[in-house]
């Protein structure tokens, strides 16, 4: 009994904790793929802890609907980093760089 | 007769499908022809959102659930007053976009990535608008915001790398944030489907946590001051026929969610300190952007700013709300005249986008300083900016004025000052940094050199702008139907 | 048909207007007949108007906005008198702008404005509520911008600067004041007595100090007067467009009606608002005067003169008091009459001779006889010499004052009159008695077309008029002295 509840909380904080990584690599890194990756990290942690959440209790099995809606996450989540990936790259052949100059936007929009 | 067969035509579902089909059409036949998919498209989107409104006023909000899947599995969709107002105002602007367009990226000189994946991304970004609009849970909602946000960057990278670059990640954490406050809010509830939410009160302390984290996001992605750090390079620096859309609408979309959250679905968990931190980041924004619209050299730069500061007006209807219950013979005045705001702002905004677009097609540049006499070359062109600039600023006669009017009275009645005051003064400023540009094509004597632009597509802005003046004019009816379905909170306020 | 004949009314300058804004620029002959013709159909409008509410016909039409706000048109006796006014002057003036831009260019833009502008002016007359009379007044602000800026050139894109910038913010604290009253007691519609009991004194006092501070911005009062003299940079029919036809005269209009139909004379008299005003118009009277005195520049001594008039207006309101109010009424006539007769005639002069400074006046009485003629008749009448319109008016503001007590105000009506004679008299000896400055050979002899110069003459004449016939029933002083009987009798 306490085992399964243990399983389920385990899975939930380490959501959390993937969450927490993920946030600090998104603020700390400039690098463009970093953040990214970041981001990834933290769509995971969001449908692990999700997913831990749809745990009815031992015996009762899990609620579906969680682990519909993770699944569209992921494929919502694939496609924005594909994106993202696409327009990083982009960015590289211009400018051959992976890095957001502020100052450098500015700069395009005041000519 | 004709009456049940509208009533039972599936408008709703298909002014979402309807876009879809459009996108898979543009991407393959390509070419010439993709462009001009608009003329068969646009006045069939008017006609289905048109029919979705008729259905809402002759009967009750309505609701559909796809394939007879009923919450919380399947999807359902759902529309009232507000949801059909938007969706119409959505087919109009994103008509009006794309017969501009139609010039701006066709093939003539060859298929480019450019003229083809435009299509591709308008189709997208108008079935996402109309999902948000029409969507009955949280979860779906996110789907059709992840698509907003994907065809929305989509659209900026056509004008710039960098500015989108910097428009998605700010969108990314807005998803994040989001997506975790839906999570929260499973876990409390159990469901979330919006009528299934708004049934039952929860835990008021979860739902606030819940709530703040989707509303963070949302504010992300709508540019409330102080997130709003993407949106001026963004729509700024995009082709002026996307900026129309962006800013216009896709601001709107988690703007609206956020109304629906809060005023719908769970707003005695709200609190004060809610209401009031939305309400003084309202008054910021019209305050900040204003100002720092005065400062800019360029057109686009001055409209994209603008928008900064316009959206701070849609935010005051927090501490708006309520307090005067009863006071007025309109009822709901400051709700009321959030919307008419967003709904005058989204048709005066795409106009002076356009506007600016063709002026900037016209000379080759947008630089104001340089925009001397064009009043006497593109005489249109320029009208339907000032028109539009005088439902900007709040001026009678237009929609922006009526939605003004609704709010500071609402807001004197409630003994709110300051915000009547930042609302005065927001007015003001506005008539300032608008009136720098057409001050400038006023002057001069002389008919500058401009590149041909044809007269037919300088009506499309003159007409979303005397769309915009007409909503402050024959008021009565959009203000009726914008109260089907309304809740009971846009009257005695939230708290 | 009562209630279609304000909104026909509003539609006889709205269609010309964008009817003329899509006309070819050489379309010389159809924008004439469409600017002439929808003025003419206006007057006879207005006749019909006049007799049928001599009948005692209501003429009304409601537009909802919002439950409970409506755009509101109706038609009194006081609506009646401006737009009488506006319309006649419409026709004149219409008749002298087409004579004045002869030839030039953009005139497509200009007529349409120009309607658009008297559009204004006739919502504004026609106004039944609050809301409505801002609405029009805003149309008026923002119509009249592009004819400042006409020409283009840097003093009147200026001079549009200056002008906007005043305007808005007196409709800012228009706006603000009209919603503080409209958030606190709903809806106000000028027939019905507004319910203004739940506000404070405080309150009441500082929203009519909003309000008639915004209304004193467009009537030029001090120390908001400073746009008119710039103003003066545009062409001469929108300076008679703005001195007589409408702008000023919407300020000063605005005023009236606020403080007859919104607060009421009494309760203006009960939180003692009327002498604060009394003394700022009276300062803006002397004022004006003042620096008239100072110009030399024709059109900006005019300008100043209508600074110092148009406060006549506020003054006969504020003083309270039949007599005194009649006085004011009908120099919302009288004033228009006179000082478009100035302007017409000073256009003529610098159209025709080049003249815009008063030592060029030398002789202009010999070379330009009628014009001159007309621009003596106007200038003895601002200085209040019977039998001129000027006159009636001075006459019954100081009986109003004396009924009143306000002494002092007499003081004030004969130092007016003083100075509107010592900057007036100058330039009519220089024009009839000096002898002309030797002139090159070679220039254009004689007045010029009759459409430059019968304006002038006609409302000369008709200024004459109402003061030689201020008696009958119908002349402006009878009109006034009806809706002053409306007013104090209950």
């Amino acid at each position: 009994m306490m085992a399964t509840i243990d399983s389920a909380l385990l899975f939930a904080l380490t959501g959390c904790v993937l969450i927490g990584l993920g946030l600090y690599g998104f603020i700390v890194h400039a690098h463009l793929l970093r953040r990214i990756l970041a981001f990834n990290v933290i769509g995971s942690g969001i449908f692990l802890l999700f997913g831990a959440l749809g745990y009815l209790g031992a015996g009762q099995g899990t609620d579906p609907v969680p682990q519909a809606l993770i699944i569209t996450g992921i494929v919502v989540a694939l496609s924005l980093t594909a994106f993202a990936i696409a327009l990083v790259i982009k960015l590289a052949e211009e400018e051959k760089t992976a890095v957001l100059d502020a100052a450098k936007t500015a700069e395009d929009l005041h000519e | 007769m004709t009456g049940v067969i509208v009533s039972a035509f599936p408008a709703i579902e298909l002014s979402i499908a309807l876009p879809l089909v459009a996108l898979l059409t543009a991407i393959l036949i390509g070419g010439k022809l993709a462009p001009r998919l608009i003329l068969a498209v646009g006045p069939l989107m008017m006609a289905l959102t048109g029919i979705v409104a008729w259905q809402v006023a002759e009967g009750d909000p309505t609701r559909v659930e796809l394939g007879g899947w009923e919450a919380p599995l399947g999807i359902a969709l759902f529309a009232d007053g507000l949801s059909s107002s938007f969706l119409l105002l959505t087919a109009i602007i994103m008509s009006a976009v794309g017969i501009v367009a139609m010039a701006g990226f066709d093939a003539r000189d060859g298929e480019t990535s450019r003229s083809y994946s435009f299509w591709a991304l308008f189709y997208g970004m108008w079935a996402a608008l109309n999902g948000v609009f029409l969507g009955a849970d949280f979860f779906n909602l996110y789907v059709a915001i992840e698509l907003l946000t994907i065809t929305a960057v989509g659209m900026v990278a056509l004008g710039g790398t960098r500015a989108a670059i910097r428009y998605l990640l700010f969108a990314l954490a807005g998803s994040l944030a989001y997506l975790t406050g839906v999570v929260l809010l499973y876990a409390e509830a159990g469901t979330l489907d919006m009528s299934l939410l708004a049934a039952n009160e929860g835990d008021a302390s979860v739902r606030l946590v819940a709530g703040g984290l989707m509303t963070a996001g949302l504010l992300a992605k709508t540019a409330l001051f102080p997130l709003h750090a993407w949106l001026p390079p963004a729509h700024g620096g995009a082709p002026a026929p996307a900026s129309a859309m962006l800013s216009a609408l896709v601001v709107k979309a988690s703007f609206f969610i956020i109304v629906r959250l809060w005023f719908d679905v769970m707003p005695e968990a709200a609190g004060p300190v809610l209401v009031q931190l939305i309400g003084i980041l309202g008054g910021t924004a019209i305050l900040y952007g204003s100002l720092l619209a005065l400062r800019q050299a360029r057109l686009k730069m001055i409209i994209a700013y603008s928008t900064v500061a316009q959206l701070g007006y849609l935010f005051l209807i927090f501490p708006l709300s309520g307090g005067i219950a009863g006071e007025m013979p309109w009822a709901a005045g400051a709700w009321s005249g959030g919307m008419f705001h967003a709904l005058a702002h989204g048709l005066a905004k795409a106009a002076a986008f356009l506007a600016a677009g063709l002026i900037i097609e016209a000379l080759g540049h947008d630089r104001i300083d340089d925009m001397k006499g064009i009043a006497r070359a593109m005489p249109v062109t320029v009208f339907a900016f000032g028109i539009a600039a005088i439902s900007l600023m709040g001026l009678p006669p237009s929609g922006g004025f009526m939605a003004k009017y609704l709010m500071l009275t609402a807001a004197l009645a409630g003994g709110h000052v300051v915000i009547a005051l930042v609302m005065m003064a927001g007015g003001l400023l506005a008539a300032a940094y608008l009136f720098r540009p057409v001050n400038r094509a006023f002057s001069g004597s002389d008919i500058p050199e401009v590149a041909y632009v044809a007269y037919w597509r300088q009506w499309v802005p003159l007409i979303l702008a005397l769309l915009a003046m007409l909503l402050g004019v024959v008021s009565a009816g959009p203000y009726e139907f914008i109260q089907i379905g309304r809740a009971v909170t846009a009257e005695v306020g939230i708290e | 048909m009562n209630a279609a004949m304000p909104i026909l009314l509003l539609l006889c300058p709205l269609i010309p207007a964008l009817v003329i804004f899509f006309l070819r620029e050489e379309n010389d002959r159809l924008r004439t007949v469409i600017n002439l013709g929808s003025a003419l159909v206006k007057l006879l409008l207005i006749a019909w108007t006049l007799e049928g509410v001599a009948r005692g016909v209501e003429f009304e039409y409601r537009l909802e906005f919002v439950p409970g706000l409506y755009l509101l048109l109706r038609v009194d006796a006081l609506s009646l008198l401006f737009i009488t006014l506006s319309s006649f002057l419409w026709l004149i003036t219409t008749i002298y702008a087409i004579a004045y831009f002869r030839g030039s260019e953009n005139l497509s833009r200009f007529f349409g404005f120009f309607n658009l502008c008297v559009f204004a002016t006739t919502g504004i007359a026609l106004s039944g509520s609050l809301i409505t009379f801002f609405l029009f007044y805003e149309l008026l602000t923002l119509s009249t911008w592009p004819l400042v800026v006409h020409k283009g050139d840097d003093k009147s894109i200026a001079a549009g600067r200056t002008y906007l910038i005043y305007t808005m913010a007196g409709s800012a604290a228009l706006l603000l004041g009209i919603v503080w009253l409209e958030g606190m007691t709903g809806p106000i519609e000028f027939a019905g007595e507004p319910e203004l009991d739940e506000l404070s004194r405080l309150s009441l006092t500082v929203i009519f100090a909003l309000c008639i501070g915004g209304l004193g911005v467009k009537g030029a009062m001090f120390p908001f007067h400073g746009w008119l003299p710039q103003a003066m940079a545009a062409p001469a029919p929108v300076s008679a467009l703005l001195h007589a036809v409408a702008v000023v005269k919407a300020g000063a209009f605005g005023i009236v009606r606020f403080i007859y139909d919104v607060y009421g004379i009494d309760r203006v008299a009960e939180l003692s608002l009327g002498l604060p005003l009394a003394i700022v118009a009276s300062f803006t009277i002397i004022y004006g005067s003042l620096r008239a005195l100072q110009q030399t520049d024709i059109k900006r001594r005019l300008a100043f003169s209508t600074v110092s008039q148009v406060s006549y207006i506020a003054l006969g309101a504020s003083l309270a008091g039949p007599f005194a109010t009649i006085g004011g009424l009908v120099h919302l006539v009288h004033q228009g009459l006179m000082k478009i007769t100035l302007f017409f005639a000073a256009g003529a002069l610098a159209e025709r001779r080049g003249i815009t400074s008063i030592d060029q006046m030398e002789g202009a009485g010999r070379h330009m006889p009628l014009t001159m003629l007309a621009f003596s008749i106007g200038a003895l009448g601002m200085i209040g010499i019977p039998p001129v319109a000027g006159f009636v008016t001075k006459w019954y503001l100081g009986v109003g004052s004396l009924q009143g007590g306000y002494t002092w105000v007499l003081i004030v009506l004969a130092g007016s009159s003083l100075l509107n004679a010592a900057y007036f008299l100058p330039l009519l000896y220089r024009a009839w008695f000096m002898e002309p400055a030797a002139r090159p050979a070679g220039e254009a002899p004689g007045e010029g077309p009759a459409g430059l110069i019968l304006p002038a003459v006609v409302t000369a004449l008709a200024s004459l008029a109402v003061g030689l016939f201020a008696g009958f029933a119908l002349s402006p002083l009878g009109w006034a002295t009806l809706i002053v009987e409306e007013q104090y009798t209950p």
